[in-house]
């Protein structure tokens, strides 16, 4: 079904964060750290607070105080340089162009350190986290590993590395800070949770949540960049207070680069023994990735490796170093992404080393249940996506031999990756309401341009038996019933729990309904819920200039029910899309002795222009899935990246016979040594 | 705010009146605004040239072709004429950025805009050639040198040429016509860019105040030329390498004619005199191209990072020659 706010966005009279026409407002403009590693001895605004049009100069060190220990979000607080481009003042004044002169005029010295920006083997910082995001164990294992490899009749000991990315919505991160004359705060904000965002910034401000508003119905993308409050908006709130005025903050996109987040880089040690037939005999993920110097965060990149394939023995284990880099965070299927690259590479080359089809491999360790934690599945279908996605893309017929297929200058190969992603969802509360002979629902939802409106006016009316232009759904306001954000996949499970609870209320009441889903929610226990799917490439190489195109790109994914086939199609293919941009072209260049990422733009960051994409298709298999939650649905926002970067790799190889262990594969690498 | 003025000129000789130290000529704007925006380039006043160099396209006594520097890159791409006779050219062009930034860019423009580098573009980073004497990065340890210079380049400066089309008009040998406060004058390409030395801030050997007023294209070569770009991504993406190429041979099977540039490898757009003269008069055959290319090549001295282009320059020049050979 089209879009319920498509004209308004093709009109463009859709309004984003930076957009509102707020009386009276004015910009603030960052000034980043230039060195990466060290203390700020001196900030001097001198010249800037002379030059025309400033009101203010924020920055320095100060003491402010702050309701939340955030190295990121407590702005100005401390002498410590963890990272280059760190916030470390801001020039308020009356347009953006004057903001920007004058903040290049402030002067900041500093007591600089080398800086160690390099993620390596072998680290010295290396140590295990608490936990791996969002709360997993860093370790885990069973069985005997060392036996099981060393038993086997195939083994694969490998290691894969991929690089920094960044999320690069279209949308830049902007906010406006307002504050009204009691002290209360809105803040037009682009994110992806606007119930999060406002219970984030009250308590970094010390303000109880009923004080702050976050505003923000329409968000040009997110990627998780969006998932959790970046420093932009604090700085908008701190500055509007300083000057008394709204102030609007817009980053650039070389700003995002440094004050949005990124995925980590990751160094993944594959060991996988299976036995002549391909039954798995052990399985060992290690992952290596950095983290911050003040902020944790840890990608769960082993934690699809505790879910796919049956094994008698598997580790799993996550090292961080601490680098100076900004803090890593959310990226489309954080985890799943970068660690089922490594896994469904390490299983394409044990189907090599056993001589055995890569599809038959996978399917010969579907696992009874869930193998690290031994839960039933609520339903699992990877077996029938493999096999389904096989048929349509012609798989049967395929010469398993590497590097001998020909077309013109090029070689032509094929492969094939798995996707995973969890299913969950999370509290959120709605209401709904008969009002002028149609509905309104109301949800603190966030529609980051996934099509959540729509999707939940669908969700009401078939609740509510009726015409889905008879439903209208407001969200994007943290004014509405709190609710989770557009994360993790779980924004439409969250959300439809909660509307079409809230829905069933109002059939009884006749005109008023609410619900909140933290009890039901709380009951999610008991089964492993996972999204799983299959993927296909083609791929051209040129041996000569190391040119990797991608004529065809099919994924067949199981996800519970599908709630709307077009809007499906569109995460499934952005996804694969994205995953494409991951496997050839996306990454983010590290500095090793200015210790910074460099390339900070589109003409140096590459995604997968149009002209790559040539032809992508995605169908899937509805589940019936009866251990889910109303709407069936098990979330699609982030199973359509995972896998396809291993599917492109293990076509590379069949084309090339040349095994690419590094992302993105790239001409310097096909023709380098190796 | 950084404050500038504003005018247009009517006429090169109303442009070249106008200029005084600080001022840039703007085209279409892709390149120079970029700059002004990022903090790289600050011009106190800015002179719109758009209407004051031709923008049309008209064929010369010699049979060559004139272009006016103001006409648009999609103009130049699509115009008949040269879709006809110059094929190379409008294959290089439309091989160029997006098509929105096609429309937009000028061919003088094009010429002028400022060779790449990601430290050239990051004020916060010492740069050679946008502020002379602090330093360069790019020959720093662990430096992102993939997308650098393997030729011509000097320890002050490893950035490259990014233009398409540039490597197309020197490989066919274009001229052009600059106006300036000491008159106009002529000049061949190659020779309209400049390699590095220790004087990188200049991109081109025009004298300050001079101003691209027409490009013209010699009658077209025999044999047959193509244009191949090599990048990661299929569209929106500088060369990593790209070579332009014309070959013609005679009827023994031999090189009558070659011509050569590449570019993504210099902070010029490189002329591969040294592999056209290796080539002329042998046989058409593989042998041959590698040999030229391994001739050209041998003075490459790539960067820690970025050897592979040795590699590419090198197959690239074989691939594209077997390709034309008859």
């Amino acid at each position: 079904m089209t879009r319920v706010e498509g004209p308004e966005k093709v009109t463009g009279a859709a309004r984003y964060a930076f957009e509102y026409p707020v009386p009276d407002a004015v910009y603030a403009y960052p000034v980043q750290a230039t060195v990466a590693s060290g203390r700020l001895r001196a900030f001097d605004a001198t010249e800037a607070l002379a030059m025309p049009g400033v009101l203010a100069v924020l920055g320095g060190v100060t003491t402010g105080t702050f309701g939340m220990e955030n190295f990121e979000l407590a702005l100005f607080t401390s002498d410590a340089v963890t990272y280059r481009g760190q916030l470390i003042g801001a020039v308020v004044a009356d347009t953006l162009e004057n903001a920007r002169a004058a903040a290049v005029t402030v002067r900041a010295r500093y007591d600089p350190q080398p800086p160690d920006a390099v993620l390596r083997p072998g680290h010295p910082k290396l140590y295990r986290p608490e936990k791996v995001n969002p709360g997993m164990p860093a370790d885990t294992g069973y069985g005997d590993v060392a036996a099981g490899l060393a038993g086997a009749a195939g083994r694969v000991a490998v290691t894969y590395t991929t690089p920094v990315q960044h999320n690069n919505p279209m949308e830049p991160h902007a906010a406006i800070a307002a504050w009204d004359e009691a002290g209360a705060l809105t803040v037009w904000d682009s994110t992806q949770g606007p119930t999060a965002d406002r219970d984030t910034i009250a308590a970094v401000l010390d303000l109880p949540p009923e004080r702050v508003r976050v505003i923000s119905p329409h968000v040009g993308g997110g990627f998780g960049s969006k998932g959790t409050t970046r420093p932009h908006a604090i700085l908008a709130a701190l500055a509007a207070r300083e000057v008394g005025r709204p102030v609007k903050v817009a980053l650039t996109r070389q700003q995002m680069f440094t004050l949005t987040g990124h995925r980590t880089p990751t160094i993944q040690r594959l060991e996988l023994g299976a036995a002549a037939d391909g039954a798995l005999t052990a399985v060992a993920h290690d992952v290596i990735e950095h983290t911050a110097l003040r902020t944790e965060f840890a990608e769960q990149t082993a934690a699809c490796t505790r879910v796919m394939y049956g094994t008698p023995a598997m580790r799993t284990t996550h090292r961080l170093a601490p680098l100076n880099v900004p803090a890593p965070s959310w990226m489309r299927a954080p985890g799943e992404t970068p660690g089922m690259y490594a896994l469904e590479s390490a299983m394409d080359e044990l189907a090599v080393a056993l001589d055995m089809d890569p599809v038959e491999l996978r399917i010969r360790n579907e696992p009874a249940a869930e193998p690290e934690s031994g839960l039933p599945f609520s339903s699992r279908n990877l077996v029938a996506c493999l096999r389904a996605g096989a048929d349509r893309f012609g798989w049967a017929d395929r010469d398993p031999r590497p590097g001998v297929r020909r077309r013109g200058r090029w070689l032509t190969g094929t492969g094939v990756a798995a996707s995973t992603y969890p299913a969950r969802r999370r509290p959120s509360s709605a209401t709904a309401d008969a009002l002028d002979g149609g509905y309104v629902v109301r949800i603190a939802a966030a529609d980051i341009g996934t099509g959540a409106r729509t999707a939940l006016a669908a969700i009401a009316a078939s609740t509510l038996g009726v015409e889905r232009d008879r439903v209208r759904v407001e969200l994007g306001d943290s004014a509405l019933p709190p609710a989770w954000l557009a994360g993790g996949s779980m924004g439409t499970a969250s959300w439809a729990s909660a509307v079409a609870a809230a829905c069933e209320a109002l059939l009884k009441d006749g005109s008023h309904g609410s619900a909140d889903t933290a009890e039901d929610v709380e009951g999610d226990s008991g089964f492993a819920r996972h999204s799983f799917g299959a993927q296909f490439a083609e791929v051209l190489v040129d041996p000569l200039t190391g040119e990797v195109r991608v004529p065809r790109l099919l994924g067949v994914f199981a996800a519970g029910r599908i709630i709307d086939p077009q809007l499906a199609r569109s995460q499934f293919i952005g996804g694969m899309t994205m995953g494409l941009g991951m496997a050839l072209m996306e990454a983010t260049a590290v500095d090793a002795s200015a210790g910074c990422f460099v390339g900070l733009d589109f003409a140096q960051y590459h995604v997968a222009t149009c002209a790559d994409v040539l032809d992508v298709d995605a169908f899937w298999i509805d589940e019936d899935d009866p251990h889910l939650w109303p709407g069936d649905g098990k979330g699609i926002g982030e199973i359509g990246i995972t896998g396809t970067a291993a599917a492109i790799g293990n076509a590379v190889y069949h084309a090339t016979g040349r095994r690419v262990r590094d992302l993105p594969i790239t001409p310097a690498k096909l023709l380098g040594a190796g | 705010m950084r404050t500038f003025s504003y005018v247009r000129a009517a006429s090169p000789g109303e442009a070249v009146g106008l200029y005084r130290p600080g001022a840039a000529y703007l085209g279409g704007g892709t390149n120079l605004v970029d700059l002004m925006r990022l903090g790289v380039a600050a011009p106190d006043q800015v002179i719109d040239v758009t209407g004051a160099t031709g923008d049309s396209i008209s064929e010369s006594d010699d049979g060559g072709l004139r272009i006016g520097a103001g006409v648009r890159n999609s103009d130049l791409a699509t115009h008949p004429v040269v879709r006809e006779r110059y094929p190379l050219l409008a294959r290089a062009v439309l091989t160029g950025a997006s098509g929105q930034i096609r429309n937009m860019a000028t061919v003088g423009g094009n010429l002028l805009q400022r060779t790449r580098c990601p430290y050239f573009q990051d004020t916060g980073m010492p740069c050679n050639k946008r502020e002379p004497g602090s330093g360069c990065q790019a020959t720093a340890p662990g430096a992102d040198t993939e997308h650098l210079a393997i030729l011509g380049h000097s320890p002050s400066c490893v950035a490259t040429h990014p233009s398409d089309m540039a490597v197309a008009l020197t490989a066919l040998g274009a001229r052009v016509r600059l106006a300036g406060p000491d008159g106009d004058r002529w000049v061949e390409m190659p020779g309209l860019h400049r390699l590095p030395d220790d004087t990188p801030e200049r991109d081109t050997v025009l004298h300050p105040g001079e101003l691209i007023t027409d490009v013209e294209l010699p009658p077209p070569p025999d044999g047959r030329s193509t244009y191949r770009k090599v990048r990661e991504r299929a569209s929106f993406a500088f060369a990593l390498v790209s070579l332009a190429a014309v070959l013609d041979v005679g009827p023994d099977g031999r090189v009558r004619d070659l011509r050569l540039a590449l570019g993504g490898v210099a902070h010029v757009p490189w002329r591969a005199h040294i592999a056209e003269r290796a080539a002329r008069s042998l046989p058409a055959t593989p042998e041959t191209f590698a040999r030229a290319a391994g001739e050209e090549l041998r003075s490459a001295r790539p960067l820690p990072g970025n050897e592979y282009k040795v590699t590419l320059a090198r197959n690239l020049i074989v691939a594209v020659l077997e390709e034309l050979a008859p």
